[in-house]
């Protein structure tokens, strides 16, 4: 028997979404690991947001909080996570960029073997089953991690994020582990935060996303289909590159991967990488000039026309749409 | 400035669609092997570093490559050779016989050995999909890491580092020895300058490409090989697979008209709207 840890994602004084989609996988992974599992809030405030936790059936709710501990580096995070891991059979997280980037790093701190964004997990004879997209989601490969500890992230799109069950969890503070050399060689500089009122990619029930071209009208195109729709804004890699969109919207097997009710590939050719991060979605919609663009093969609606002349008319289609039925 | 650029080949990545998932495994047979494209701006973001942005190229510091695979990723070792790198080690291992944990340590013991200033490598596998070796090496040399890198820029003793984070960018400083990943926007024009290269100056836009006296140059360049006994001796494969299956497969749906029937469907027959 073995318990599991949810390391939390902590943002601007808040606790990420995502965190839920880590919780549930955790719960899940219960059901192999027989035990319970525990939440870690570690940052600096992160005390005043154990209430945004607590209620979701965790044994307890583990706070580390120092105000060294402000700026999220993986060096100075990465010890305290593992220390407070070593009692531990899972440590999990969700598999944002932070995850990504401090979970692995944990991994390698208590040997232990990692599974990165994975899309479920199952009970496999006592041992938890991880199954992973692979190949630009080509491929799901199951698998489970053979070490006393083992470490995972969830993608958040595949994991509906946990609701409140109720019940207690006390909270216990923690002490911050000493971090080692690598701590002392990095420096956190700064951090340039793209803010928008917009509902964020990895959270949109409707996104449109826009690919190379859109051009420089990137967003003078898409905004007022963006406001129609009250919905979140993605890129291709290609419209990105051109620097037509931030990076952070991109959509894809190495950008963000979405699964919203409703997306729109407008301009987006359809490439591998760009399909493997949105084919999750529920209804997918494309506008493009070319009738074969490979776009076209996993629309659930396509509509061949210049995007020009299609996207402001669909805005105003859909604000008579909104009119006729509020 | 010496660098070491871990390289990895995955069956060609434009086609991944055409890869064949088995009970036992993922059938690439009749993909040709490329080099992981993040690895290959690893190479071009290492070769970036290591010159000073005037024609004729000099190269100002040594790029080592290496792998961990079969005889048959020699390939992938000429030919990063052909495009600039100055020396290649294999650590000879059967593709099914690795994770990632593994792979860390047997890179663990190859930067111990030759020591680099910084161990550049591409952030993911895009076979895999698992990003984590760059991240478990680090660790384990008690290096700091700046993952995701969009844009480096050597300093005195260190890198500063841009990173493409959800939100935005984050900038971090690192002393050296050190370990970047990177991602897609590194081989931009302005993404890599080393102390010698001029501000002003702007690389070509995305990788470079061997010329042909270069490849017949980098046959002679010394490849040398060892074994993983020799470098992550005692470690055994902790992730491992049981099974693969194929996704899914969304069926195409139907063309629409115009923007009204679009519409109309949308709310009568998806209610997305
Ligand atoms: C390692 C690696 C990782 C990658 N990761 C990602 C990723 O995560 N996400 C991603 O998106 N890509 C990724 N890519 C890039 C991917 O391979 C494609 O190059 C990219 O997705 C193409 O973007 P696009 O569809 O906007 O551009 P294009 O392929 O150029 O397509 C543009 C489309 O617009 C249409 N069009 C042009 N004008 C109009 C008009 N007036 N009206 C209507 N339609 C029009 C064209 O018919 C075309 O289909 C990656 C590539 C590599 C090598």
């Amino acid at each position: 028997m073995a318990d599991a840890l949810v390391v939390a994602e902590v943002a601007d004084g808040k606790v990420r979404k995502g965190t839920f989609s880590a919780i549930s996988m955790a719960k899940k992974a219960l059901e192999a690991l027989g035990g319970s599992f525990s939440i870690l809030l570690i940052g600096s405030g992160v005390k005043g947001l154990t209430g945004e936790v607590a209620g979701f059936g965790a044994a307890k709710i583990l706070v580390c909080d120092d105000p060294s501990l402000a700026n999220y580096t993986a060096e100075n995070f990465a010890p305290t996570v593992a220390e407070v891991g070593k009692g531990f059979g899972l440590v999990c997280a969700v598999a944002s960029s932070f995850g990504k980037d401090l979970m692995p790093r944990v991994a390698g701190r208590l040997d232990a073997a990692f599974a990165g964004d994975c899309a479920d997990v199952s009970n496999e004879g006592g041992k938890v089953l991880y199954k992973r997209p692979m190949f630009a989601g080509n491929a799901y490969g199951y698998c489970t991690l053979e070490t006393p500890i083992q470490v995972a992230t969830a993608r958040q799109s595949e994991f509906d994020g946990a609701e409140p069950s109720g019940g207690e969890s006390p909270a216990e503070d923690v002490a911050k582990v000493a971090p080692g050399e690598a701590a002392s060689r990095v420096e956190f500089v700064k951090l340039e935060q793209v803010k928008s009122e917009r509902p964020e990619l990895s959270e949109a029930t409707t996104i449109v996303s826009g690919g190379r071209a859109l051009k420089e009208q990137f967003f003078q195109v898409l905004e007022p289909l963006a406001d129609v729709l009250s919905s979140g804004i993605g890129a291709s890699r290609a419209a990105c590159d051109a620097g037509y969109a931030p990076s952070d919207f991109q959509v894809g097997q190495t950008g963000k991967i979405v699964a919203p009710q409703l997306y729109f590939a407008i301009g987006i050719s359809g490439a591998i990488q760009h399909i493997a991060g949105m084919k999750g979605s529920k209804c997918i919609v494309a506008i493009n000039k070319d009738p074969d663009a490979p776009i076209y093969q996993l629309t659930d609606y396509g509509l061949v026309a210049d995007l020009f002349v299609a996207v402001p008319e669909l805005v105003e289609e859909l604000k008579k749409h909104k009119a006729a039925s509020a | 400035m010496k660098i070491l650029v871990p390289l990895k080949r995955v069956a060609d990545p434009d086609n991944a669609n055409k890869v064949k998932p088995t009970a036992d495994k993922v059938d690439t047979s009749g993909l040709e092997w490329k080099i992981n494209p993040f690895d290959e701006y690893a190479l071009e973001s290492a070769l970036r570093l290591t010159e000073d942005g005037k024609a004729p190229k000099k190269r100002l510091g040594e790029v080592i490559v290496v792998t961990v695979g079969p005889k048959e990723t020699e390939t992938t070792l000429r030919s990063a050779l052909a495009t600039g790198a100055d020396r290649a080690i294999r650590v000879d291992a059967e593709d099914d016989a690795l994770d990632g944990r593994m792979v860390a340590k047997a890179l663990q013991s190859i930067v111990e050995a030759e020591k680099p200033d910084i161990v550049l490598m591409g952030k993911q596998a895009v076979d895999g999909d698992t990003n984590q070796v760059g991240q478990i090496l680090a660790e384990r040399l008690d290096y700091p890491m700046a993952t995701f890198a969009a844009t480096i820029q050597e300093e005195d003793g260190g890198v500063l580092v841009s990173r493409e984070v959800d939100g935005g960018v984050c900038w971090l400083r690192l002393k050296n020895p050190c370990v970047v990943t990177v991602d897609l926007r590194i081989v931009a024009p302005e993404s890599v300058y080393s102390l010698k290269t001029d501000k002003s100056f702007k690389h070509n836009d995305g990788v470079r490409f061997a010329a042909l006296p270069a490849i017949m140059k980098a046959k002679k360049k010394p490849l040398d090989v060892k074994t993983l006994g020799d470098v992550a001796a005692g470690t055994e494969l902790t992730a491992k697979y049981s099974k693969f299956e194929p996704p899914p497969q969304r069926a195409a749906g139907v063309k629409v008209a115009d923007v009204a029937e679009l519409v109309q469907k949308l709310a009568t027959e998806a209610k997305v709207i």
